[in-house]
């Protein structure tokens, strides 16, 4: 697939390397260093960098003013945009603004709901869903208008993402949902960070069956874990994540101190078994307050140095 | 029907309590069948009202009476000529009711003795659940008659969303996920495949968004 | 049996506590009453099948209403027994007078009687 935009990350997928990405969470407070530092961590690692949308619903500084400063710092955003704090107009509005700094990703999602925040009392928006914003940002790309009609003068030139989780349930809809995402314009996936390596093979083999993987590009989600402490809170708190058994005795087997040690080898393994399969695009490194391993673990699995492109 | 909550009867009192002459004002439609404003339920809240009073060492006369509706001209006037006698009205009536009377009754402070919570269905005796938000182009033909605006928290038209677990949403285990309903009910009216039709985005205008309503039909209008 | 019982107890017979309402509760109040109680069957052994459980439950309502308004919701009490227990019912009823008792008069009738001083 030839690039349809400036973007960066489009580039290196399109030329057919394995594409890594990571991401960044915004400071709870206006410190800009708190986004610059963590960058410049991973600066080399990586190809481009997600800014979460305040995510779990807690108030952050916004995803928009996160990716200019990487801008500014010469990096590549992934801007992460929800739709439950914002309608329509302030959906496209933002889009110009992050087009107008020539960020050229987005990643489409809904969104938790507030009551997982720091804001529970609060309104939810959900004007339009994360699949009308696909279409949207297609709308506004590729026929210049806005959905009201008018012409964008300067349109932006982003590359359009969204998220897909082979772990949610129902199982039977999450390949048709793939699709579904593809109808709407999405041109890369990010996926909810995988431990079920088995099932995710699974999904990804019926979406090739599908044809899928020819029409989008799939990166794989990856998140370290810390302790065998961790792996059991998301194993049983967290909504969508999938933590089989041995992956939690695997890291239990072995002395706390040792624990963060074995969750990057599991991370590093994964990434070494999914290079080889079919339809993997990349790797969506989430290493959630650990930044600093992600250098260690694009290095272990093999792929630094960066790929450049023009 | 429209569901609506009893207040607690303190929060009541606090708006009424320098009233000399207050009549409970109960509503023989919805608000009986949730059991909040009935006719039951005004008795129990005057006499509760009297007791407070009593007890206040003070004489309030407390009346009750259940009307029809509040929501149609004819039984609010049924009121006219007695109201004189009250200085407020608690009514027991949903928020349409309540403004109905007032608008009415415009010198008369009208109090409201329910919260008024959503359109609804009796699931199980003393157990109502939201089924609709009123958004004015009903989507229920596209969906297997299950409403993702009023029962998915995120009113997504093209959902689940990731959080869905085991058929139940993400924000409270205890209530359905809206999506896994409409799934199992295409698939139970063999309709699967029109999941993966990309449901367009809404049109707002005739929902809250869009400003207060009005339903207007010529050709029942005298 | 013959058993005595407080002569500050005025009975008042239904065919199932079930049919006792909330309404009936509040108004005795209204109208003075120290304390009620309702004396129903054992749970699980109403004649009627489930009168006794809506009782207990109109019971606990009528309590906090009580409560709410200031008269004292441990003025009104269920109690379950069996129709034969006669010395189980002349135990409730001093317990329920000695509560009464401890909890002093109706607030409404020494309120009442000051208003019309």
């Amino acid at each position: 697939m030839n690039p349809k935009t400036p973007s960066k990350l489009e580039k290196i997928l399109a030329a057919g390397h394995l594409a890594v990405t990571s991401e960044c969470g915004p400071p709870r407070g206006s410190d800009p260093q708190a986004i610059t530092a963590k960058a410049e961590m991973i600066r080399d690692y990586v190809d481009a960098i997600n800014i979460t949308d305040n995510q779990t619903s807690m108030t952050r500084l916004c995803s928009l003013a996160a990716c200019i400063r990487l801008k500014l710092m010469g990096l590549e955003p992934v801007l992460q945009m929800v739709t439950r704090d914002r309608n329509r107009i302030a959906l496209q509005s933002d889009i110009l603004g992050a087009a107008s700094f020539d960020i050229h990703n987005i990643l489409c999602l809904s969104g938790d709901h507030q009551s997982f925040g720091d804001c529970k009392q609060g309104q939810n928006v959900h004007d339009i869903d994360s699949m009308q914003l696909i279409q949207l940002v297609r709308l506004m790309r590729d026929d210049a208008k806005f959905i009201g009609g008018d012409a964008i003068e300067r349109p932006p030139r982003m590359f359009v993402g969204a998220a897909a989780n082979p772990f949610a349930d129902p199982f039977e809809i999450r390949v048709p949902r793939l699709a579904k995402k593809i109808k709407a314009g999405v041109e890369f996936i990010q996926t909810q960070c995988i431990y079920n390596l088995d099932k995710f093979e699974l999904w990804l083999k019926m979406a090739r069956d599908r044809g899928l993987h020819e029409k989008v590009y799939i990166l794989a989600g990856l998140t370290p874990m810390k302790s065998a402490g961790m792996a059991r809170y998301m194993k049983t708190r967290v909504p969508g994540m999938d933590v089989p058994d041995d992956v939690v005795k695997r890291l239990a087997g072995v002395p706390k101190e040792k624990q963060a040690e074995e969750g990057l080898a599991i991370c590093v393994e994964s990434i070494q078994r999914l290079k080889n399969v079919e339809g993997v695009s990349g790797f969506h490194i989430m290493a959630i307050e650990w930044e600093e391993k992600v250098p260690e673990i694009v290095e272990r699995a093999g792929l630094y140095p960066r790929p450049k492109v023009e | 029907m429209i569901v609506a909550d009893k207040k607690p009867i303190e929060e009541i009192i606090t708006e009424v309590k320098d009233h000399e002459s207050i009549l409970v004002l109960g509503c023989n439609e919805c608000v009986t069948v949730c059991e909040a404003g009935g006719k039951k339920e005004a008795g129990i809240l005057a006499s509760a009202l009297r007791m407070y009073f009593l007890n206040q060492g003070r004489e309030v006369r407390i009346d009750e009476v259940t009307l029809e509706r509040q929501c149609d001209p004819e039984y609010l006037e049924e009121l006219h000529d007695r109201i004189d006698a009250y200085d407020a009205v608690i009514s027991l009536a949903c928020g349409v009711g309540v403004q109905f009377m007032a608008e009415r009754y415009h010198d008369k402070p009208i109090y409201p003795g329910v919260n008024t919570c959503f359109m609804g269905a009796t699931q199980a005796r003393g157990l109502w659940t939201e089924r609709c938000q009123g958004c004015g182009q009903c989507i229920l033909a596209r969906t297997g008659g299950i409403c993702p605006i009023a029962r998915c928290a995120k009113r997504l038209l093209n959902g689940p969303c990731g959080g869905s677990t085991a058929g139940k949403c993400e924000i409270n285990k205890e209530i359905d996920c809206a999506w896994q309903l409409i799934i199992d009910r295409l698939k139970a009216l063999g309709r699967f495949d029109e999941y993966e039709e990309l449901a367009p985005i809404k049109d707002w205008s005739t929902d809250r968004a869009g400003g207060p309503r009005k339903v207007i039909r010529e050709d029942v209008q005298q | 049996m013959r058993l005595e019982y407080s002569a500050c107890i005025r009975i008042i017979r239904v065919p199932c506590t079930g049919k006792v309402d909330s309404l009936h509760l509040l108004r005795a109040f209204e109208k003075g009453a120290d304390g009620v109680y309702v004396v129903g069957c054992m749970e699980g052994e109403c004649h009627f099948n489930n009168g006794n459980f809506r009782a207990r439950k109109r019971v606990e309502q009528v309590r906090r209403i009580l409560d709410a308004v200031g008269i004292g919701g441990d003025r009104v009490q269920m109690y379950n027994l069996s129709s034969s227990d006669g010395p189980l019912f002349a135990k409730f009823a001093s317990e329920m007078v000695d509560r009464i008792r401890q909890a002093g008069p109706n607030p409404i009738k020494l309120a009442r009687k000051r208003a019309a001083a």
